[in-house]
């Protein structure tokens, strides 16, 4: 197969380029999305304990 | 029987520790198979021999729709979980699985989309699998919507339980929907893995990214709760010599 061949997708490329591209756009979204999750919970909890409201 | 492997287990500190430590053997064999599913499905699988190379979006869509309906099935056992033994490390797993659910739900429906315009003619149909798979959408925004409009953390584990146990309904439907009711969607592939209705080299790249996809989830899942447990555990001395204070 060509690599225009491949990239027409038999006509379909329309329709398969975008599902693909959506779903890995989702699935690296969703991997930053949880690492920025986890990074600001873990800054806030800082800031908290250096605020020295860890004993209330 | 000794209950207390239970109780170490659901501990923030230990589920915090663990799942930080698991998350990466989850992730980086999710992100091999990814790769290897995706070049498996776009280029070494040959065309179908009725849609052509448009029936490739089964490399998205199936593991879209299966995501979909597992991150559910997950959220409500840990829901009931939380629900029936007050544990509160299960609330945080529901929590945490169901914004993930949500995005893979909208794939799978996206996706369905882009499948059927040029497969049916039409990008979309109210029939029984693609009205019972918009319902899960509802389901997983519903549960948290409703989540977030409850101040208390207790009253709202408890309430999101409630809809997301009772929501478990919806997944037979979604499975069974295709042989119960006359639908344009084309029964399941893989229901009878005995049996497969599909050729071997179409059908490693699709089982390779079911599994891949799972993995993802259960990488995704274990990054998630750790922010949900920080979040939850704001004020416990564990957290101090945790984050080196």
């Amino acid at each position: 197969m060509n690599v225009n061949g491949f990239f027409a997708m038999g006509g379909y490329a329309i329709y398969v380029w975008p599902s693909f591209a959506l779903v890995i756009a989702l699935l690296i979204g969703n991997a930053l999305a949880a690492r920025r999750l986890h990074r600001h919970a873990r800054d806030e909890a800082l800031r908290r304990l250096d605020a020295g409201q860890d004993h209330p | 029987m000794n209950w207390t492997w239970l109780h170490k287990f659901a501990s923030p500190p230990h589920a915090y520790r663990l799942a930080g430590r698991l998350a990466p053997w989850f992730g980086w064999p999710a992100f091999l198979l990814i790769i290897a599913g995706l070049y498996g499905g776009l280029v070494l699988a040959p065309p179908d021999y009725l849609q052509g190379e448009g029936f490739r979006i089964v490399y998205v869509h199936a593991p879209s729709a299966w995501m979909s309906m597992f991150i559910y099935g997950t959220m409500a056992v840990a829901a009931a979980i939380g629900l029936v033994w007050r544990i509160k490390l299960a609330h945080a797993v529901a929590a945490a699985a169901a914004p993930v659910g949500a995005w893979f739900t909208f794939a799978a429906l996206a996706t369905g989309a882009l499948w059927g315009q040029p497969m049916w003619g039409t990008w979309w149909v109210w029939d029984a699998r693609l009205t019972s798979e918009l319902i899960l959408l509802f389901l997983y925004l519903g549960f948290i919507a409703l989540r977030s409009s409850i101040e208390d953390r207790d009253r709202a584990d408890r309430a999101g339980a409630v809809l997301a146990v009772v929501g478990v309904v919806n997944l037979p439907i979604i499975h069974y929907s295709v042989y119960w009711w006359n639908t344009l969607h084309q029964p399941s592939t893989l229901t009878r893995l005995g049996k497969p209705t599909m050729a071997g080299e179409m059908l490693w790249p699709l089982l390779t990214m079911l599994f891949a996809f799972t993995l993802y989830f259960a990488a995704v899942l274990m990054v998630r709760l750790r922010a949900e447990i920080l979040r939850r555990e704001r004020n416990a001395s564990w957290l101090k010599a945790e984050l080196g204070r």
